[in-house]
């Protein structure tokens, strides 16, 4: 599904990203940790395609294909969805004006029919009875006046209706409560699928306790320092990072 | 006598000719205030950039046009359909003007209820009834602005709304000011009258469109009394031609617990200014004059206001939003006046720049000025570019670049056009605004407007 291979990564001349590899399968979950300032966000906005990041070295191998040189929007239709540390606020737009707006886009690439107006209606309210999000949300503009919960609960919606066939979450536990964060777990657990892989980055284990990997990576100083399954999580969570974090400033 | 000589703009001559032929010719107290409102402008002179007021905004190129004034053939311009703002014009009035000639086969004469006089100016002149006397003139007579005197001299055509008290209009009443389609520029000047009794309440929206190419000029006043109690919502879409220069101004008076609410939706001319200025004059007295102003290419828009605040308890409400692509420029002079009497006022002002080229240019003045103590006054401007973080996280959810950046703006602007009260004008505003934005992005049903 997803290969990294020996990605270097610069911003603004400093090298974050110092030859990451990676391999994730169809349908598998791999959680990548980190300590802060481990380069974890940027790769997870260098796979989804962000400005301002130069790529050195490397590729990123997505079905197949090199996605190195493909726009943001072009990797969202061949199915890749990141979901956002800090979902944006876009006062004056519907949700569900958004939501049709990246759906019918997604299906415009694909040579397919947009949805009209009540069959896309019909989809998006299945979604949100099965994730058990109320419909209210789909009404307001786009994470306005969201808490922290509803605006992570937003971005797995949007992943639903997406139905993308590979999912990076970026920190999404950060700003959560345990409640949110079972609640939104729950949604992701609902949408792990065999044809659906997941990289879950995260600072604490927590997240990890209800959304279990298949895999665990330790990312520092910008490269991936060890790889295990999910019992490596536990041990960080009692040792802290402080063994791969030597070279960190 | 005038001195013709000393006239900086050189349709003058023409125009004076042109005098006996313009409304109301032989009525002693008009031809007073025409005289007066030209000797005025002599004096003046055209503003410059040495004053105050009129720092940013520029009338030299309009100096050097040659503009003539409309002829009957101008007037009567082949039209097979009006550019309407509001969808189905259906039972709604709406008076339609061809280079300042009004067009009566255009003319929907709607369910408008008693005590509602809707008319041209001209029409209205004609039969001089007295109460005009007391309104025409009273707004702008003390005032020492070049081109409100200029129109005040030259008026030649505009319409006369007048609301008995008591009387509520629930159909808005558009009027529909269509420039262009002339072989050579021309001016017209009109100059508008709304009066609303005790407890009146109207809706007016004006839309000015440009047809084809060709420059022209557009001196439109309009001079609005609310009567204690009366409620004007006063709408206004400026999409002149490209080579359009459109100065307009509105000058209103507002009596106790009378609302004045007004949207300016600007989208198109070479140059145009949008002054409007309003006198709190009784207490509960309210103002909301708010506005968009999108443009590109090397259009220049000015929205100067000023709103004067003489009596206790009044408020006023001022939201400014403005899109700017290419080489544009705009201008926002905001001027509050709290008077020494006017204490407990409550006044507001905003205005944000979103600037999408780094050739775009905007220039904001907001002033306060206040003699009273106890007073609650604000006043904001930003201006910025879109922001990358919310057009990567459109685009990383399939959204290309370009309808992602539209969504953007018409996310910028909702703040602004959701001060418009009216559901159906303010979809029609929304709609005009996502006409504005480049075509191509129009793709899903909703995008394309109608």
């Amino acid at each position: 599904m997803l290969e990294i291979k020996n990605l270097h990564v610069s911003v603004d001349g400093n090298e974050i990203l110092k030859g990451i590899d990676l391999s994730v399968g169809p349908g598998e979950v791999h959680a990548i940790m980190g300590p802060n300032g481990s380069g974890k966000s940027t790769l997870s906005h260098v796979i989804a395609g962000r400005d301002g990041y130069e790529i050195t070295g490397g590729r990123i191998i997505f079905k197949g294909e090199d996605l190195t040189g493909l726009l943001p929007e072009e990797r969202a239709a061949k199915g890749l969805f990141l979901a956002f540390q800090y979902p944006v606020e876009i006062p004056g737009v519907a949700n569900t004006t958004f939501l049709k707006e990246a759906l019918n886009a997604i299906r415009r690439f694909h040579g397919e029919d947009e949805l009209d107006a009540l069959q896309f209606v019909k989809m998006v309210r299945k979604k949100t009875e099965e994730l058990g999000i109320s419909d209210d949300m789909l009404k307001r503009a786009v994470n306005v006046g969201f808490s922290g919960g509803e605006k992570k609960r937003n971005e797995i919606l949007q992943m639903a209706v997406l139905n993308p066939s590979l999912a990076i979450l970026d920190e999404t536990d950060s700003g959560l409560d345990i409640d949110a964060l079972k609640i939104v777990s729950e949604g992701v657990n609902k949408l792990r699928s065999p044809d659906r892989s997941m990289v879950i980055i995260t600072h604490y284990q927590r997240l990890l306790d209800y959304i279990v990997p298949d895999k665990v990576h330790v990312l520092a100083n910008g490269k991936i320092q060890r790889t295990g399954g999910k019992e490596l999580a536990l041990e960080l969570e009692e040792k802290g990072y402080a063994e791969f974090d030597g070279a960190v400033a | 006598m005038v001195n013709m000589a000393s006239t900086p703009l050189n349709f003058m001559p023409d125009f004076d000719a042109e005098r006996p032929g313009l409304p109301g010719a032989g009525i002693l107290w008009l031809e007073t205030l025409r005289q007066d409102g030209l000797e005025r402008f002599n004096d003046l002179g055209l503003p410059t950039p040495k004053q105050e007021a009129w720092k940013y905004t520029r009338l030299k190129p309009f100096e050097d046009t040659h503009f003539q004034p409309v002829t009957d053939e101008d007037g009567m311009a082949a039209l097979d359909d009006v550019p309407s703002l509001l969808p189905d014009p259906g039972g709604r009035p709406r008076l339609v003007f061809v280079n300042g000639r009004i067009r009566p086969s255009f003319w929907i004469e709607g369910d408008l209820p008693d005590g509602v006089h809707l008319d041209g100016l001209r029409d209205v002149l004609a039969h001089a009834p007295d109460w005009v006397e007391e309104y025409l003139g009273q707004l702008t007579g003390g005032d020492d602005q070049a081109l409100v005197q200029l129109n005040t001299a030259m008026m030649d055509t505009g319409f006369v709304l007048r609301v008995e008290p008591g009387v509520v209009v629930e159909q808005p009443i558009e009027v529909v000011f269509i420039g262009g389609l002339t072989s050579q520029p021309v001016a017209y000047f009109p100059r508008n009258l709304i009066v609303l009794g005790e407890g009146a309440q109207a809706s007016v929206v004006k839309y000015h469109a440009g047809l084809g190419v060709g420059a022209y000029f557009a001196n439109a006043v309009t001079e609005v009394n609310l009567a204690p109690g009366a409620r004007l919502n006063h709408y206004k879409v400026q999409a002149e031609s490209l080579d359009a220069t459109h100065l307009g101004s509105v000058h209103v008076r507002v009596a106790k617990d009378a609302t004045y609410d007004s949207f300016t939706l600007s989208i198109g001319g070479r140059l145009s200014r949008n002054e409007v200025s309003v006198r709190l004059e009784g207490s509960g007295a309210h103002a909301g004059v708010n506005g968009a102003y999108l443009m590109r290419g090397n259009e220049h828009c000015d929205n100067t206001t000023v709103i004067d605040h003489l009596a206790p308890h009044t408020s006023c409400r001022e939201i400014f939003k403005g899109v700017l692509d290419d080489q544009s420029r705009a201008v926002f002079q905001g001027r509050i006046v709290v008077h020494k009497d006017a204490q407990g006022t409550d006044g507001h002002q905003l205005c944000k720049t979103l600037l999408l080229a780094t050739g775009a240019e905007i220039d904001v003045k907001p002033e306060l000025e206040i003699y009273a103590d106890d007073v609650k006054c604000s006043h904001g401007a930003t201006t910025g570019q879109i922001d990358e973080t919310a057009l990567f996280y459109l685009r990383s959810r399939g959204i290309p670049e370009a309808l992602a950046r539209n969504l953007l703006v018409q996310s910028f602007l909702g703040e602004a056009l959701e001060e418009i009260a009216d559901d159906n004008i303010r979809e029609a505003f929304t709609n005009k605004v996502l006409h504005w934005l480049p075509a191509a992005c129009f793709l899903s049903e909703e995008w394309r407007g109608e």
